[in-house]
């Protein structure tokens, strides 16, 4: 047998799952590794370049499946450098969803006023703040404004960001250049390496197998830094505890690959995959009508035109998140701005004569990309999301030195999702073509199926053993010392977006991989406090962990 | 199989013609035949198509001799099929108008179509070589004065090559906020 390195604890992956858990227990004392597929870029790395091969490449994954296509980080800081850092946290009845299951999906030990402590320590180590009017870019007033016109509320939604150091550039999928996204960058992860933490980027987990002493033994492979396709080595760790956290749209892969040398895997791990519910709808503004029906118009006299300008989603309207309403009909409407290439493709022509996503119609429309505004769904999708077998590596078979794959992923909508679709669909077009304001368009799931940047669900939480992988404290069923902490943990769609959820999830589930790995003999403690050394949501959780620790 | 497609060349009039389809252009001189001619500007093939789909980055490059025989394989049928009299001198779906071009084309992207995935393939470089000049530089795109980041009216970058929007913002607020929102500024 080759020699193996050994840790106590080995995290897969450095998004908000991997980063959160490798912070609290460096802190505690633990000895941390962290596996990261993509590479390590900061600041000056990030580019604003739309070049194959510069960071907007590098630091992204998209993976097309059979009829749901999954955009996620692929970097170190995972998800939070590409994100767009809407952080709300998600309303009450989300925790009371049933889904497809006939009883509550989500453990009875959470609800929003149980996830509120944790929510509350991800406030404060990011942190996350609220964002003014003064501060939403022309989009966002856009939309705020078509939503008041149509009688609707609209919120500015709290963020993740430094305003005073955004320069609204909306080159965020690319990484910000400027520090003003708070990503993981710059809080959980350089205090866990403050804490002796180790990240070590291009290390793709592939899976998993058992240690003599009731641990495991982690395989991985060394990516070529240009053409992650390339393996340029390879080798294994052990550890005491593995924490997996690398996003929903990989972890239950690596457990699936894993299943021929563990055994039998939870029968939810791959299962129920959730899209968020997203859906989007582009909509084409006549300018004239922005002037004269809702009064806008910018310094310079142009009513709008300032699609390219902002900071992605930052105005949403949360009328039909209203708990009394039936599930599968609430969802939260968001302005968002998609880059061109991903913002532009799926984008429909209304009243198309030809092909409503390609030919002379679309480049006509391409015309007024200044006067378009998307507008992001997030819906109760039914976890019908469902892994098919594992590829050879990875999550997915790379087509592209980076970015693009395909993979194994299958997502037939139901009933249930396509009428909340519909409904929200509607909902955009009576807001936005209110008065000739502009014509709306659903973006075509034809091309690359529908599309998700809100992977979750695919190896869950809960209470029930038949339809959930992990048991409430996130430890995989029948694996004990594998931890799942990332998206795939959240039970079901959110209908806001779900950083701050999956987030406050892996900082409550925290003192329960302590107390595992203290019972595996890992000299760690819980206590940890905010990155920057903010003590006040420490201070708030402590009372509530002492039962876990002590378990 | 046709003079015409035993060269390069003739493959690569195939994907110019395949990509002038998705995003179409004006003709880049007067007996320009991989480009229909039914759009103002330049279309895809100006802003670059065949130097995405080529480029080792994009990993289509291995593929692209296949697709574009593949591609008058499904022409000839159309033709064919449609009672069609292609022209000997061109590759046949150089030799297809352009509604025609777009009716195959929306065949064979069709979500039933056992080949789908490499025809969208091809679609998406061809956008992404529009939308966004994969293959360049933006910065360099954009001074160079790129088709499709023209027609697109993105925004040219500060001196330093890095984006900066000093005005951004109507600067008050334009909507009442949900009742229901919490001190956090949270849904309930
Ligand atoms: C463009 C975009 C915008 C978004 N905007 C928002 C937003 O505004 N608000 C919001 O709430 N959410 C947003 N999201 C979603 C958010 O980024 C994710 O929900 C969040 O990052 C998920 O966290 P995670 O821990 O589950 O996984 P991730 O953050 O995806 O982290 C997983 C990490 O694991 C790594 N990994 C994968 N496989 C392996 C392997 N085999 N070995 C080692 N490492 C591996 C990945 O590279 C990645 O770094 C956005 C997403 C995208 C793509």
């Amino acid at each position: 047998m080759t020699s193996s390195e050994s840790t106590d604890v080995l995290v897969i992956g450095s998004g908000f799952g991997g980063a959160i858990t490798a912070y609290h227990l460096a802190a505690g004392g633990a000895r941390v590794v962290v596996l990261e597929r993509g590479p390590w870029l900061s600041g000056e790395d990030f580019e604003h370049d739309f070049k194959f091969g510069s960071s907007s490449t590098r630091v992204f994954d998209f993976v097309i499946g059979d009829g749901m296509s999954v955009l996620s980080g692929n970097c170190v800081g995972g998800g939070s450098v590409v994100y767009f850092a809407a952080m709300p946290r998600a309303p009450r009845f989300v925790f009371e969803r049933q889904g497809s299951i006939g009883r509550r999906m989500w453990p009875t030990t959470i609800s929003r006023d149980t996830l509120e402590p944790w929510y509350d320590r991800v406030a404060e180590a990011l942190p996350i703040t609220q964002t003014s009017w003064e501060s939403v870019p022309y989009s966002g007033g856009l939309f705020g404004a078509a939503c008041d016109h149509a009688g609707r509320t609209a919120n500015p939604v709290p963020a993740a960001l430094d305003q005073a150091k955004c320069t609204n550039c909306n080159w965020m999928m690319a990484g910000c250049r400027f520090d003003a996204k708070r990503s993981l960058l710059l809080n959980y992860l350089p205090a866990a390496l403050a804490h002796g933490a180790q990240i070590r980027p291009l290390h793709e987990v592939q899976h998993l197998t058992r240690t003599d002493d009731g641990g495991y033994r982690v395989h991985y492979t060394v990516l070529d830094d240009v053409d992650y396709r390339v393996e340029v080595g390879s080798g294994t760790i052990d550890a005491k505890i593995v924490v997996l956290a690398a996003g929903a749209g990989a972890t239950p892969v690596i457990l699936q690959r894993s299943e021929p040398t563990l055994g039998p895997m939870p029968h939810a791990v791959g299962r129920y995959f959730s899209g968020n519910g997203e859906r989007l709808n582009t909509a084409i503004f006549d300018e004239e009508r922005i002037r004269d029906v809702l009064g806008l118009s910018r310094p310079d006299g142009v009513p709008y035109e300032a699609y390219q300008i902002g900071k992605g989603p930052c105005v949403a309207t949360w009328d039909r998140l209203d708990g009394s309403l039936p599930e599968y009909e609430r969802y939260s409407l968001e302005q968002l701005y998609f880059p061109p290439g991903f913002g532009t493709i799926l984008a429909q022509v209304p009243d198309a004569l030809g092909p409503t996503w390609f030919g002379a119609e679309k480049k006509e429309l391409l015309r007024s990309w200044q006067s378009w505004l998307t507008i992001f769904t997030m819906s109760e999708d039914d976890n019908e999301g469902v892994f098919g077998p594992p590829p050879p590596s990875g999550n997915a078979m790379r087509l592209s030195q980076q970015m693009l794959a395909r993979g194994a992923l299958r997502y037939e909508p139901t009933e249930n999702t396509l009428r909340g679709w519909a409904l929200s669909d509607a909902e955009v077009r009576d807001i936005l073509e209110r008065d000739g304001l502009s014509r709306v368009m659903p973006w075509t799931n034809d091309v690359v199926g529908a599309y998700t940047v809100h992977p979750l669900a695919s190896c869950r939480i809960g209470d029930d053993p038949a339809t959930s992988a992990l048991d409430d404290r996130h430890e995989l069923r029948d694996h004990p010392g594998i931890f799942v902490t990332d998206g795939s943990a959240v039970p079901g769609g959110l209908t806001v977006n779900p950083a701050m959820t999956i987030a406050a999830l892996a900082e409550r589930a925290v003192p329960g991989i302590v107390a595992a790995a203290r019972a595996r003999g890992v000299d760690v403690r819980y206590g940890a406090p905010a990155p920057d050394g903010g003590t006040s949501s420490r201070d708030a959780v402590l009372p509530l962990v002492r039962g876990a620790l002590q378990r | 199989m046709p003079a015409a497609m035993e060269t390069n060349q003739g493959r690569t009039m195939v994907l110019e013609a395949y990509a002038d389809t998705i995003l179409p252009g004006e003709k880049r001189w007067p007996g320009d035949r991989a480009v229909a001619g039914v759009s103002s500007g330049g279309g895809a093939v100006a802003a670059g198509a065949l130097l995405v789909l080529r480029s080792v980055e994009g990993g289509m490059a291995p593929a692209l001799d296949a697709l574009a025989d593949g591609i008058e394989e499904h022409a000839r049928a159309y033709a064919a099929e449609t009672e069609i009299e292609l022209d000997p001198e061109v590759p046949a779906f150089v030799s297809l108008d352009y509604p025609d071009r777009i009716r195959l084309v929306q065949r064979l992207t069709d979500p039933t179509h056992p080949e789908r995935e490499a025809w969208i393939s091809l679609a998406m470089f061809s956008v992404i070589a529009f939308d966004a000049a994969a293959h360049s530089n933006t910065v360099e795109a954009l001074a160079a004065g790129h088709v499709g980041l023209n027609i697109i009216g993105f925004r040219p970058p500060d001196s330093d090559g890095l984006w900066r929007f000093d005005t951004y913002s109507y600067g008050r607020q334009l909507a009442q906020p949900h009742p229901d929102t919490t001190p956090s500024g949270s849904p309930a």
